[in-house]
């Protein structure tokens, strides 16, 4: 048996990385359904929870895997899945029942050329705006990209305690080609490793409302089988739990689930750089994508190009902020990710028209050469 | 300059090729936690993936360095390992101007007059001799670590014997040592060759 927190060095993929980063989190279940290439993470999974005592389950398909995630989580489990895109599309509509009944869960896209089966093993940034409307209705919603296999390892972590805080689902939005690379990831000591778990609720059981807003707009959160009486339903309700089909309750219920998360942006967004402070085109990137677009900007530099990368790791909610802080003070932006522009239109958005903005995208099926990158930032500017 | 330091050098990038089932992602996997883990370097190891890991052809690109790496695909190899016919005619275009190229002279008939640095091991009959023909990968890994240096051989052998199922370490470390007494011959083969072609002009 080996313990939760494999502390030392490693040579491992970012599946794995995923997988051990949960673990470390303290997910103890993992309800899937197999996809290349998110097979990796619930192979993992499906080992390591037998070391640590938790459950894993393979469900007939990816609605199954959605539901079964969520009814562990209330039923006080840490829970997970991973999927691709075709999966992802089927989650969605559970994904939808977790934001409005504010369950806590994490939910690992590692996004493959689409749309449809498109192309299985080979990698796409292509799921992103899924992952911001994807489920119907209006809502907030959480979602990381990372870098590297070391960077899934701590964002994993990350999006276990933003879900825990916050009581909704959280998304890391990965790629094939994060997920299948092999690189260094160091694991470190299990104490040194900060977790964050719902908070609990105290006082009288029968008076309990499990959707009243506590100090930071979230709500405590009982298991089933704590003593709490629970009613948790997708229907519009109110903070009782109980379905109440009128426009004061619509209103109260979709303030309550998306205020939590405008009201706490400094803490949810993260944002990293590379050579920004006093660039004149910033290059606006994430994933893998990101990390080509570093060696874009060393070499833009050596050109004599006044380039730098803001790198989004958070993607949703939107880093606004930033950009509209950067369309003040650079002369352009060049937005680069493994599809045909869909957080291009965010930079775009916030930008306001300030300055241009020029896309390096591509359709997917391989990660984006520095040389393009470096290229457009000779032409456009 | 001592190897420690020559190996230490630059970026370097490395495809290995061949069938699925020969180990050739293993192969990689070694290759690239002997750089990240013995020796404090930064890899990066990418697979192709896909119908070729069930008996096509398959291989592994790998990338060493000594700073992060940007770009982990390899489309320009500096050292081109072939340890198949269809591998070898697929990528042999891509390789980089002086780069090393080394097979498995069982499998791949390459060109005549090629123009860049080139090994040869009988790795898939050196591997029969020892009584399993899936340790080929390992022979050719011991062989790669021997003539290119990208790695040194403590840092390789560990990781060969972290990297194979348990109870053939004792096996696949014969393999490896096999594989570097071959290219330690083979480089002191060609010094002989090049002293004795010194000694005629002078």
């Amino acid at each position: 048996m080996k313990p939760a927190v494999l502390t030392g060095e490693y040579f491992m993929t970012g599946d794995v990385a995923c997988a051990e980063g949960a673990l470390a989190a303290g997910c103890r279940f993992f309800g899937g359904y197999p996809i290349t290439p998110a097979t990796e993470i619930a192979e993992r999974m499906a080992i390591r929870l037998s070391h640590v005592d938790g459950c894993f389950i393979q469900m007939e398909d990816e609605i199954g895997a959605m539901a079964s995630v969520l009814g562990a989580s209330w039923g006080g489990m840490k829970s997970m899945t991973a999927t691709s895109g075709p999966g992802f599309s089927l989650m969605m509509e559970n994904i939808g029942l977790g934001i409005c009944t504010e369950t806590p869960c994490v939910v690992v896209n590692v996004q493959r050329g689409g749309p449809s089966t498109g192309l299985p093993t080979h990698g796409a940034q292509g799921d992103m705006m899924q992952a911001r409307w994807g489920s119907h209705g209006h809502y907030e919603i959480i979602a990381l990209a990372p870098s590297s296999p070391q960077e899934i390892f701590y964002l994993t972590i990350t999006a276990f305690n933003l879900s825990e805080k916050y009581r909704l689902p959280v998304l890391i939005m990965t790629d094939e080609i994060i997920g299948h690379m092999s690189e260094k990831v160091i694991i470190p000591e299990a104490k040194s490793i900060k977790t964050v778990s719902r908070p609990k609720p105290k006082g009288r059981k029968d008076r309990f409302k499990p959707f009243a807003p506590g100090p930071n707009g979230v709500a405590p959160m009982p298991a089933a089988g704590e003593g709490y009486n629970l009613h948790i339903t997708g229907l519009t309700h109110d903070e009782k739990g109980y379905p109440v089909m009128t426009v004061e309750a619509q209103t109260e219920m979709m303030a309550r689930i998306t205020e939590k998360i405008q009201r706490n942006l400094d803490d949810i967004i993260r944002t990293d750089s590379y050579l920004l402070e006093d660039a004149e085109i910033a290059v606006v990137s994430y994933g893998i994508s990101a990390r080509t677009s570093i060696a874009a900007v060393a070499e833009a530099r050596k050109l004599g190009i006044k380039a730098g990368l803001l790198r989004l790791v958070t993607i949703w909610p939107f880093p606004e902020d930033q950009i509209r802080k950067l369309a003040d003070r650079v002369k352009g932006f060049v937005t680069v990710e493994i599809n045909l522009g869909q957080i291009h239109r965010e930079v775009e958005r916030c930008a306001g028209g300030k300055v241009p903005i020029f896309l390096v995208g591509h359709p997917g099926g391989t990660i984006i050469h520095p040389d393009s990158v470096v290229k457009m930032l000779m032409e456009a500017f | 300059m001592t190897d420690s330091q020559n190996h230490k050098q630059k970026k370097k990038e490395i495809i290995i090729t061949g069938f699925g089932g020969q180990g050739i992602i293993l192969a990689g996997i070694i290759l690239g936690k002997a750089a990240a883990i013995g020796e404090h370097r930064e890899s990066t190891l990418v697979q192709s993936y896909g119908p070729e890991s069930r008996g096509g052809s398959c291989s592994a690109q790998v990338v060493i360095s000594d700073e992060m790496i940007h770009y982990p695909y390899v489309n320009h190899p500096d050292i081109l390992v072939c340890m198949s016919q269809s591998g070898y005619d697929k990528l042999i275009k891509q390789m980089k101007e002086n780069g090393t190229l080394i097979i498995d002279q069982n499998l791949v008939h390459p060109a005549r007059g090629l123009k860049c640095d080139f090994f040869s091991i009988p790795a898939t009959s050196m591997a029969e001799e020892l009584g399993r023909v899936m340790i080929a990968n390992i022979i050719m890994l011991g062989f790669l670590t021997a003539v290119t240096e990208i790695i040194s051989m403590d840092a390789a052998q560990k990781s060969v014997t972290e990297s194979v199922p348990k109870g053939t370490e004792k096996l696949n470390t014969k393999a490896f040592k096999k594989g570097h007494d071959y290219g330690l011959a083979t480089l002191k083969g060609r010094q002989k060759k090049a002293a004795g072609q010194a000694g005629a002009i002078s």
